[in-house]
């Protein structure tokens, strides 16, 4: 059984802050297959489409029947832990940093043989699940889990470097006045984390859901309007070295294709309080976030970004917005590869038309905003960089991987 | 320089003469008028570094400003308003200058503000002022004193589920003013020149229809309204020269004879 984790004890001021460090990086191209599904939660072995064997690791061609149709096949993530040592020293500084580190060779149900990261409850012999996580470069590692859950099993600490589990973090959801960052607020609380800072906008203006949202425990009340550089700066400079995870759950919804507006006035708050806003963030907080990715057992680890399914694929009905979602989307992997040297991962989530007042005239099935949050906390828990929420999103997914351009002629229809 | 201008130096260096500014900071955190989100929205105060001496510019400091034609401490021209669409030099490119120096009468409602919210200013009050001062002269500002600018945001915007509740002028009284009066404007501490529930009064937000209807002018967003005398001040508020502007943030000053 795992240790449960301790709230950490305050730093102590007097000592360095240790900078982030990382794993071997450097992977073929092919091993990005992993890398995907570790993004993604799925599981799946390095396979080839011709003959069907699988192989790990991967490799450029089938070692069966020389077929370079190498793809990521599904198959079962069970198997056997065969053997495990434990690194007391290692040359990479990173593991140096962490160790003793345990590794092990898994011997997987469907026939490879994994060297892989291993759970504390997990021992010799002991059937596994194995999946493929981020690690702290933002590569797929092989990771031998127990087959069933056990007590505190998140709170593993190889496993808490792999994922971006809230809880004891501080949170910063940046829009409190909107229906999502409440139902996000309170699934950070309902998932440990320490502090849940909610920025308010224009403070002047009444918004439903203050007392309740006040009320939940662990929430802080602060000034923040993304729209306004100043005001992101000022409160970076006040927390920005207390946040160790952003949630960026603003949202400017406003239907019409770019065709249907008179002006561009629209479109500019669209900008302004979308794609500007993240790059706002970014300057105002990803510094800091990037230097205390190692920062002990709350360190800095996560930013998420929620967004709609329209930001891959416009849908000319709210096109101006799908475009506004697709600026940001492109800020957002920018943001991504900027902040990894920090060990800190940026998440994607993306929801289809949600409970909101500007989607109301559509019929259902509508994402609700709780489900929202599920989704994100999961999606941290689960250390993933996708995620989809709800049958209209996934639906989207699997038409985009299979005909991009079917998608774009049926959307909407 | 002629006697008159020299004279009107002298008196505010020696002190005779006192310059108060009516006008609001223009900050990014002052309160905009807020309109129901299918319409298009009144953009508000932003102020943007382009250097501070620094590698963007080592030697300087300056800022892109940008905001709508009606934030902070600001002035309606006829044009603003669908009644003053079509009259002559009715915007505020085309006001001729010296319309932007009057007089000033202030009508000090702020004790029934304080009582009510909703306070809207009677012929009455005008009548009770006038026996006490005498005439409203007129091309004179009317400023309606509510101290609604000494409130802090939330109160000053007094925003409820109906709406804004903020005082203002009753349409019986915006008539009296522009018809017997021959006002030049009206000026409120308020987000508007009309009362926050003026969209119920008949006809709907009194003052800029009869305001610009008849080419006269609106000034909001005022503080320091409680540091005029009732009458003798003088107005000088000059908004930006925009093509077609519909109104523009400006500096209102007043000058007090001590």
């Amino acid at each position: 059984m795992t240790e449960p984790l301790q709230r950490p004890k305050r730093k102590d001021p007097l000592k360095r802050t240790r900078l982030p460090t990382q794993p071997p990086e450097l992977r073929s191209r092919r091993s990005h297959l992993l890398t995907r599904a570790a993004a993604e939660g799925v599981f799946g072995l390095p396979g080839c489409s011709d003959c069907g064997a699988l192989h790990y690791p991967a490799r450029d061609t089938c070692p069966e029947c020389l077929s370079d149709n190498i793809t990521l096949l599904p198959c079962s993530d069970l198997g056997v832990l065969a053997g495990t040592t434990t690194v007391q020293i290692s040359n990479n500084v990173y593991f140096r940093e962490r160790s003793p580190w345990r590794v092990g060779l898994a011997v997987l149900d469907a026939g490879p043989r994994v060297v892989t990261h291993v759970h504390g409850d997990v021992h010799e012999g002991d059937r596994i699940r194995l999946t493929w996580r981020l690690d702290k470069s933002g590569n797929a590692v092989a990771f031998a889990e127990p087959e069933k859950p056990t007590p505190n099993m998140s709170d593993d600490a190889e496993l808490r470097e792999m994922t971006l589990d809230p809880k004891f973090r501080r949170v910063l959801v940046t829009d409190g006045r909107t229906a999502l960052g409440q139902a996000v607020a309170k699934a950070f609380a309902d998932a440990g984390a320490a502090i849940i800072f909610c920025g308010i906008a224009d403070p002047w203006k009444p918004w439903p859901g203050e007392e309740k949202l006040k009320a939940i425990p662990g929430v802080e009340i602060m000034p923040l309007d993304v729209t306004d550089t100043d005001s992101v700066n000022d409160l970076a400079d006040e927390i920005g070295g207390r946040v160790d995870i952003i949630v960026n759950t603003g949202e400017h919804i406003r239907p019409g294709g770019i065709t249907d507006r008179r002006g561009v006035n629209v479109a500019r708050e669209e900008i302004e309080s979308g794609y500007l806003a993240l790059m706002r963030l970014a300057q105002g907080f990803g510094p800091a976030l990037k230097f205390r990715g190692a920062d002990g057992v709350n360190s800095a680890c996560a930013w998420v970004n929620v967004f709609s399914i329209y930001a891959q694929m416009a849908w000319p009905t709210y096109g101006a917005y799908s475009a506004q979602q697709a600026a940001m989307l492109g800020a957002s992997l920018s943001l991504r590869g900027e902040l990894r040297p920090g060990g800190v991962r940026v998440v994607h989530v993306f929801t289809g038309p949600t409970e909101d007042e500007w989607f109301q005239p559509l019929p259902p099935p509508k994402v609700s905003h709780g489900q929202i949050a599920k989704a994100v906390v999961d999606a941290l828990r689960g250390g993933v960089e996708e995620a989809w929420v709800g049958d209209i999103a996934q639906d989207f997914r699997a038409r985009l991987q299979q005909n991009p351009k079917a998608l774009e002629r049926e959307i909407g229809q | 320089m002629s006697k008159h201008l020299t004279g009107l130096l002298g008196a505010i260096a020696s002190g005779g003469v006192k310059v108060v500014d009516l006008t609001f900071t223009l900050s990014p955190e002052f309160p905009t008028l807020v309109l129901p989100p299918e319409f298009g929205q009144c953009a508000p105060i932003r102020i943007e570094e382009v250097s501070r001496y620094d590698p963007r510019g080592p030697a300087w400091y300056w800022n892109n400003i940008s905001m709508s034609e009606h934030c902070g401490t600001h002035y309606d021209a006829p044009i603003h308003w669908v009644t003053g669409k079509d009259l002559p030099n009715n915007s505020v490119d085309t006001i001729p200058p010296e319309h932007f120096i009057a007089p000033a009468c202030v009508i000090d409602v702020s004790a029934k503000c304080a009582e009510n919210p909703d306070y809207a200013l009677t012929v009455a009050d005008i009548e009770a002022w006038e026996k006490t001062h005498g005439r409203i002269p007129e091309k004179s500002w009317v400023l309606m004193r509510s101290d609604w600018s000494k409130r802090d945001f939330k109160a000053y915007a007094n925003l409820r589920e109906d709406g804004a509740h903020t005082p203002g002028p009753t349409p019986e009284v915006m008539q009296f003013l522009v018809n017997e009066r021959g006002i030049l404007g009206f000026g409120t501490e308020t987000i508007g020149t009309d009362a926050g529930q003026a969209h119920h009064f008949a006809p709907p937000y009194p003052a800029h229809h009869f305001l610009h209807g008849n080419g006269r002018y609106g000034l909001q967003c005022l503080c320091n309204l409680d540091q005029l005398p009732a009458k003798g001040a003088v107005i000088f508020g000059a908004p930006l020269k925009i093509r077609q502007g519909s109104g523009s943030p400006l500096r209102v000053l007043a000058m007090v004879e001590q």
